[in-house]
């Protein structure tokens, strides 16, 4: 099928509008496609997060968040620069976090409402993270008790015995 | 196991499971985002850092809980195949777009899968049947062990995983579960729900994701902070307002059962025609239609078919599996056209 709008390329995007009741239906090529912006398109989303949150980044934005600071411009290791950093929406490595420090401090507020990482630790891989379950899973256990939910209790032990011998085997090996 | 088994069969292994909560919630989904420690992320890395990921990748791959899973680069596969692994929700549809130095890992059952140099180097998922979004995060986080321990991740004590976009840093998860939400979509309760659940923290989208349209009544609920929660907590909190959402869901079916027995029963009787005797039809109205039967499965008013229907036509009825099915490349046109027949012929084999 042919675009019903160059009438050049091969339709592969089906466009239904309904406007006052009334429906429509276009066969685009992804170049037509693109152009009718807001579409919600399985390919390319226009409105994602990450474009919103580069547009937090703009410079209203900054000094609305009371931001004082002298953005670094460019990050040493990677070579990213805010702008492209405000056009992508994304970060350029790991080394990014340390370089944008100060920029990025209060967006993470924003976003996660915390700055400080609680989960599973990036370092120590293995065993950490079930160790932090059980730990989790016996606090749990505690209040679950101490409000009378046993059938939510016997769930709870049983998670604690699994992750245990898991983690008694782990050990050995 | 080979990539001809994964885009073979319409259904995945993972699929032919059950799991609590089965009529509403249809599966629980944990991504993982990492990234390599020292290589910069896929947007800004050039060739031959990209290659180096794929490289590393692959040779970190024979780990424990991954036997059987089948490292397939996006290039050396056709745009119809991509699309496949897409409609299965092994890729997601940005993945399947500019392949060169993309992979995919596809564990054999399906419930596994891992994203090579996405947004981030690695998005590792795990998948199961009903609400079970805590077995999901434990399989996904046994993964990341086994990557782990030949990887080196990006990360710090402070701020946890380091991820290319600062919405996921920290424990690098998006936990969600999809569900198919009729009754509440009849009673026009959904807007409310989307703003509640933004309340707390969650979003709701499509079943393909972000900026995916919703089909067949069917949303998908995630957490949004991935920084200064547990995986753990995550999980939980989204598990909670799941469970409440499915509960309200439930009270919409009873009620509409209540006060429009006929209504209802008709509207489900009519879908039920519809898929039966169509002989052309879109992806969109058949969605809708599924939805309505397995409303009625559910509900104890269909009772010649399984609820997997719903399952097995959401994945089959889709461009790229139709056109796997028969051989070739078709226009709109005819895709409505199998589409309506594929579904005549599912309606036929009466499952009980």
């Amino acid at each position: 099928m042919i675009c019903d709008e160059c009438r050049e390329r091969q339709a592969t995007v089906m466009v239904t509008q309904i406007i006052n009741g009334k429906k429509t239906e276009a066969h685009l090529c992804q170049e037509c496609a693109k152009k009718h912006s807001g579409l919600g398109f399985i390919t390319e989303p226009s409105f994602t997060f990450n474009n919103i949150l580069a547009g937090l980044f703009e410079p209203e934005g900054l000094q609305a968040a009371g931001i004082q600071v002298r953005p670094k411009v460019r990050c040493d290791n990677c070579g990213l620069t805010f702008a492209d950093f405000r056009r992508l929406g994304t970060l350029g490595c790991s080394q990014c976090y340390t370089q944008f420090e100060a920029l990025l401090e209060p967006l993470l507020k924003r976003i996660h409402g915390n700055t400080q990482h609680t989960g599973k630790p990036p370092t120590s891989g293995g065993t950490a993270h079930l160790r932090r379950e059980l730990e989790e899973a016996r606090r749990q256990l505690r209040d679950a008790i101490s409000i009378e939910a046993y059938e939510k209790a016997a769930e709870l032990r049983d998670r604690i015995r699994e992750l245990e011998k898991t983690l008694a085997e782990q050990d050995k090996s | 196991m080979s990539l001809k088994d994964i885009i073979g069969r319409a259904l995945s292994n993972w699929m032919k499971g059950t799991g609590p909560e089965f009529d509403i919630a249809l599966s629980s989904r944990v991504r993982l985002a990492r990234n390599l420690e020292h290589l910069p992320f896929p947007a800004v890395a050039d060739e031959s850092q990209l290659k180096q990921v794929l490289t590393s990748t692959q040779k970190a791959l024979p780990i424990e809980c991954m036997k059987n899973a089948e490292f397939i680069r996006l290039s050396e596969i056709s745009p119809l195949e991509r699309q496949l692994l897409v409609e299965k929700h092994l890729i997601s549809p940005q993945h399947a777009q500019n392949v060169k130095h993309k992979a995919a890992i596809v564990r054999e059952d399906e419930a596994v899968s891992v994203m090579v140099n996405e947004e981030d180097h690695l998005r590792i998922q795990a998948i199961f049947p009903g609400l079970q979004p805590l077995e999901a995060w434990s399989l996904a986080g046994k993964v990341d062990d086994g990557f782990a321990e030949k990887l080196e991740f990006a990360g710090s004590e402070r701020l946890g995983f380091l991820t290319a976009c600062p919405t996921n840093v920290g424990t690098g998860m998006r936990a969600s579960i999809m569900l198919h939400l009729p009754a509440l979509s009849m009673t026009e309760q959904m807007k409310r729900v989307v703003g509640v659940v933004g309340q707390f923290g969650l979003t709701v989208r499509g079943i393909y994701g972000e900026g995916t349209d919703i089909l067949g009544n069917i949303y998908q609920m995630s957490n949004q902070v991935t920084l200064g929660q547990s995986e753990v907590e995550i999980v939980e909190h989204l598990t909670r307002v799941a469970k409440q959402i499915i509960d309200q869901e439930r009270a919409a079916r009873e009620h509409i059962l209540q006060q429009s027995r006929i209504r209802l029963t008709d509207r489900i009787f009519r879908s039920y025609g519809t898929l039966a005797y169509a002989r052309s039809i879109s992806t969109q109205e058949a969605m809708q239609l599924i939805s309505d039967v397995r409303l009625g499965i559910d509900m104890g008013l269909v009772t010649d078919l399984e609820p997997r229907i719903l399952q097995e036509l959401l994945v089959i009825i889709r461009p790229a599996h139709l056109q796997k099915l028969m051989g070739r490349e078709l226009n709109v046109e005819e895709r409505d056209e199998h589409r309506a027949m594929l579904i005549r012929e599912r309606m036929k084999q009466t499952d009980k």
